[in-house]
């Protein structure tokens, strides 16, 4: 073998796409913008998503609705510790893009890969005990049974975290799909890159198509047709900032949204069950138990 | 068929007394608006003025506002046990009470005395004693150790229900720690007037709990007041989603309990009887001034004559009028404007091409009076099919198979509540899971406590009120 074909070999570049009901398209739109590391040096140039993309992950996410909010609770935790699984084989690649994106050591960005992995773990445990936390039977006054159950709100959209790129985005998507809300995701618009990874894993992990959508681009112009979109239920404005959070939240009314506003978390601390909760509907039903039919009230 | 005419049965109006003015409760003493402004408030039945109320304005919400963060301070550092005996004391004397306060209910808002004595007067009692035993248990309530109250919270409660809406909103407030500023509707003011009389009963703090009659420019004012910190609203759909664009960008917390459109699903084995009872308890209880109410019929194909022909003969025997008789089924609608709103909504459901449909029934010469309906032929692309009516009007639309009754039954924009009759338990389970609504009755309809969560899905708002659940809406968690 020659000198000149031992010389160093051109690594291959990845494409960064979205991730829009299972697949990775490129945006509608062509267009791409440059992301750089916390030193301004190019990285990749990811896909700059339009309103049309923001819709299509809207219609992705409500296809995929029925089935993930009517899956058991338990395949829905299984498939959420196979996102940990997947992650774990995969986490030499993100502990080098979180330390790319947001200018860590390797040990810090491992400590934050470490993390997110053993957030998605936490929340797969969640599934199948939300419903026997926050639901339950409640003694009425008359012969009837009487039930709360929590549901899920419907299609969340979510304006992941601008600062923490990975750790942040797991920890406002992970407690959004673990209830069966399905999640159109608006990535960190300057570091995208580690959540656009994230879709290869979701992609590996069972995890039906639409029900967790990423779309990469400028914030403002993504998640204002997403607070707007009659289609869509909830809102969580994570990584607006205030300017914009409040235009969202005055959207968002129109149909009214249910609202998460943004405000400062330590993603690293422990999450507790509020992001759970967040995105789901009480629904109470009334059974008669004994007496019959209408007639028997008893006040 | 021959039947026996029911003699008058009037309750006595000599119970209560109703004073020819009343002012603003601000502070623990009723007062002049700081304008002068009065409103005059009329018995729907008759048209007769009840009483003349001061109308807060602006500068009042200021003055409550100001008396409710006053108070605060001391009020929701009490131990939450002794919070707890106030509010007991409260459901006490509302108890104790309740017969004047029923009869006050239904001259001021025109609904039946059988439904404010049998209905309202006790579920509000009880709403307050049981919130008041949540008062020294919150830290075992689900929100972690010690939550905190948020602080002064602003109410507006809409006619339909007023005291009742008085209680969902003031128990829970009150129970967690803090203090309240409440608007009740323009059309009934005068229980909220009492109730005022019944916190000096009680002992209560001044400024713990403020009322301010007026219009929708104080309630408009009270929401948007920099120093409230929780904002509480039940009312139409349009109102929410102003409220919610108003608090934008704040840190209100905010619950709504709008409107709805409420599907009553009758199936083949439905008990048809039991069925006809509560369709017609699901849309005329409270004239069907009700947010809840069943108000879109759901019909199986198959059982579809029988039904309408039992719920025909039922609604025959209907007994509408004087609201203070104990023998009246269905009372006055509550104001002219809302009757007009009525009237517009049901001649749009003939002009677009549906059935309409009542019993003969002669409706008094004065008063605000609309007679049952009920339209058949009615497609889900009707006005009256899609929009509240909230009044005695029911659209009824058929289905053949359950997929196609959840498939109509949820294509609104609301999700409040829905009814299954069947007996058939696996379907009422698998039916009730698909509807998109915060409150299913199976084989019942409008059913209410204290313990059980109420509150919609989609466009009826959010936030729970009742049981558990209703304590997190004024907790800062």
């Amino acid at each position: 073998m020659s000198e000149s074909e031992k010389a160093a070999r051109l690594s291959v570049f990845k494409t960064y796409k979205l991730f829009v009901g299972g697949k990775f398209p490129r945006s509608e739109s062509g267009r791409v913008y440059e992301v750089t590391d916390s030193k301004g040096r190019w990285l990749a140039n990811a896909p700059q998503s339009s309103r049309k993309d923001a819709r299509d992950a809207v219609v992705a996410a409500r296809k995929a609705f029925a089935g993930w909010s009517g899956a058991t609770a338990y395949n829905r935790g299984q498939i959420l510790y196979r996102v940990a699984e997947m992650l774990e084989g995969r986490r030499d690649q993100f502990v080098r893009e979180v330390g790319d994106a947001e200018g860590l050591s390797k040990s810090k960005a491992g400590a934050v890969v470490d993390a997110a992995i053993d957030r998605w773990v936490w929340y797969a445990g969640w599934t199948d005990k939300i419903a026997q936390i926050v639901g339950g039977a409640n003694p009425v006054a008359g012969p009837y049974f009487n039930l709360s159950s929590p549901e899920p709100t419907g299609v969340v959209a979510i304006l992941a975290p601008q600062e923490s790129s990975f750790l942040g985005l797991v920890s406002v998507v992970a407690p959004v799909i673990a209830t069966g809300n399905t999640a159109v995701v608006v990535t960190s618009e300057a570091s995208p890159l580690p959540a656009l990874s994230l879709g290869e894993v979701l992609a590996t992990s069972d995890l039906p198509g639409g029900v967790v959508n990423l779309l990469s681009g400028r914030t403002a112009e993504i998640a204002t047709p997403l607070a707007a979109h009659q289609d869509v239920n909830a809102i969580d404005l994570a990584g607006a900032e205030e300017v914009l959070a409040k235009e969202l939240e005055i959207a968002a009314a129109d149909n009214l949204k249910r609202v998460r506003r943004p405000q400062p978390v330590d993603w690293a601390a422990d999450p507790g069950t509020e992001r759970l909760t967040s995105f789901l509907e009480t629904k109470t039903v009334w059974h008669p138990a004994g007496g019959s039919g209408s007639s028997g009230a008893a006040y | 068929m021959t039947t026996f005419d029911y003699a008058p049965a009037p309750e006595s109006r000599a119970v209560v007394d109703i004073a020819p003015s009343y002012g603003l409760f601000i502070d623990g003493e009723f007062t002049e608006a700081a304008d002068g402004k009065v409103f005059k408030t009329v018995s729907p039945s008759s048209e007769e003025v009840l009483s003349e109320v001061a109308q807060a304005g602006e500068a009042d919400v200021d003055r409550a506002v100001k008396a409710a963060r006053k108070a605060f301070t001391t009020w929701s550092a009490i131990p939450g046990a002794e919070r707890a005996k106030y509010l007991f004391r409260i459901a006490r004397i509302i108890q104790e009470r309740s017969r004047e306060l029923a009869v006050l209910e239904t001259l001021d808002n025109g609904k039946p005395i059988r439904e404010t004595r049998d209905a309202d007067l006790p579920l509000v009692a009880a709403h307050f004693f049981y919130y008041a035993g949540w008062a020294d248990k919150l830290d075992h309530a689900g929100y972690g150790a010690n939550p905190k109250p948020l602080g002064v919270a602003g109410q507006v409660i809409p006619w339909n229900f007023p005291l009742l809406m008085l209680a969902w909103k003031i128990a829970p407030a009150l129970a967690t720690g803090n203090t309240v500023v409440l608007k009740p509707a323009e059309t009934t003011p005068l229980s909220a007037l009492f109730f005022a009389d019944i916190c000096r009963q009680a002992g209560l703090p001044k400024g713990v709990v403020n009322i301010l009659p007026g219009y929708g420019d104080a309630g408009a004012a009270l929401v948007g007041h920099p120093d409230v910190n929780k904002v509480a609203f039940t009312g139409s759909t349009a109102v929410g989603k102003a409220i919610a664009r108003s608090i934008a960008g704040t840190h209100k917390k905010v619950t709504l309990e709008l409107g709805g459109k409420g599907a009553n699903i009758v199936f083949d084995d439905a008990p048809i009887d039991q069925a006809v009872e509560g369709i017609v308890n699901g849309i005329f209880f409270n004239q069907g001034q009700v947010c809840c109410a069943g108000s879109r019929l759901l019909l199986q194909e198959s059982v579809a004559d029988e039904v309408l022909d039992a719920l025909k003969r039922r609604l025959s025997t209907l007994r509408i009028g004087d609201p203070l008789d104990k023998n009246t089924d269905v009372g006055a609608i509550n104001s002219a404007e809302q009757l007009a709103r009525i009237t517009a909504l049901a001649d749009s459901g003939e002009a677009e091409g549906a059935e309409r449909w009542s019993p003969a029934c002669e409706l008094p010469s004065s008063g605000y009076w609309f007679a049952p309906t009920l339209f058949t032929g009615v497609t889900q692309a009707h006005r009256i099919a899609r929009e509240e009516i909230f009044g005695p009007v029911l659209s009824v639309l058929t289905f053949r198979t359950p997929a196609e009754a959840v498939e109509k039954a949820n294509n609104s924009q609301y999700g409040l509540s829905a009814g299954i009759w069947t007996e058939k338990g696996s379907r009422i389970l698998s039916v009730a899971n698909q509807l998109r609504a915060g409150v299913v009755w199976a084989n019942t309809f409008n059913k209410f406590d204290p313990t059980s969560p109420f509150g919609g899905y989609k466009e009826s708002g959010f936030g729970r009120e009742g049981g558990r659940h209703g304590l997190e809406a004024y907790l800062d968690v």
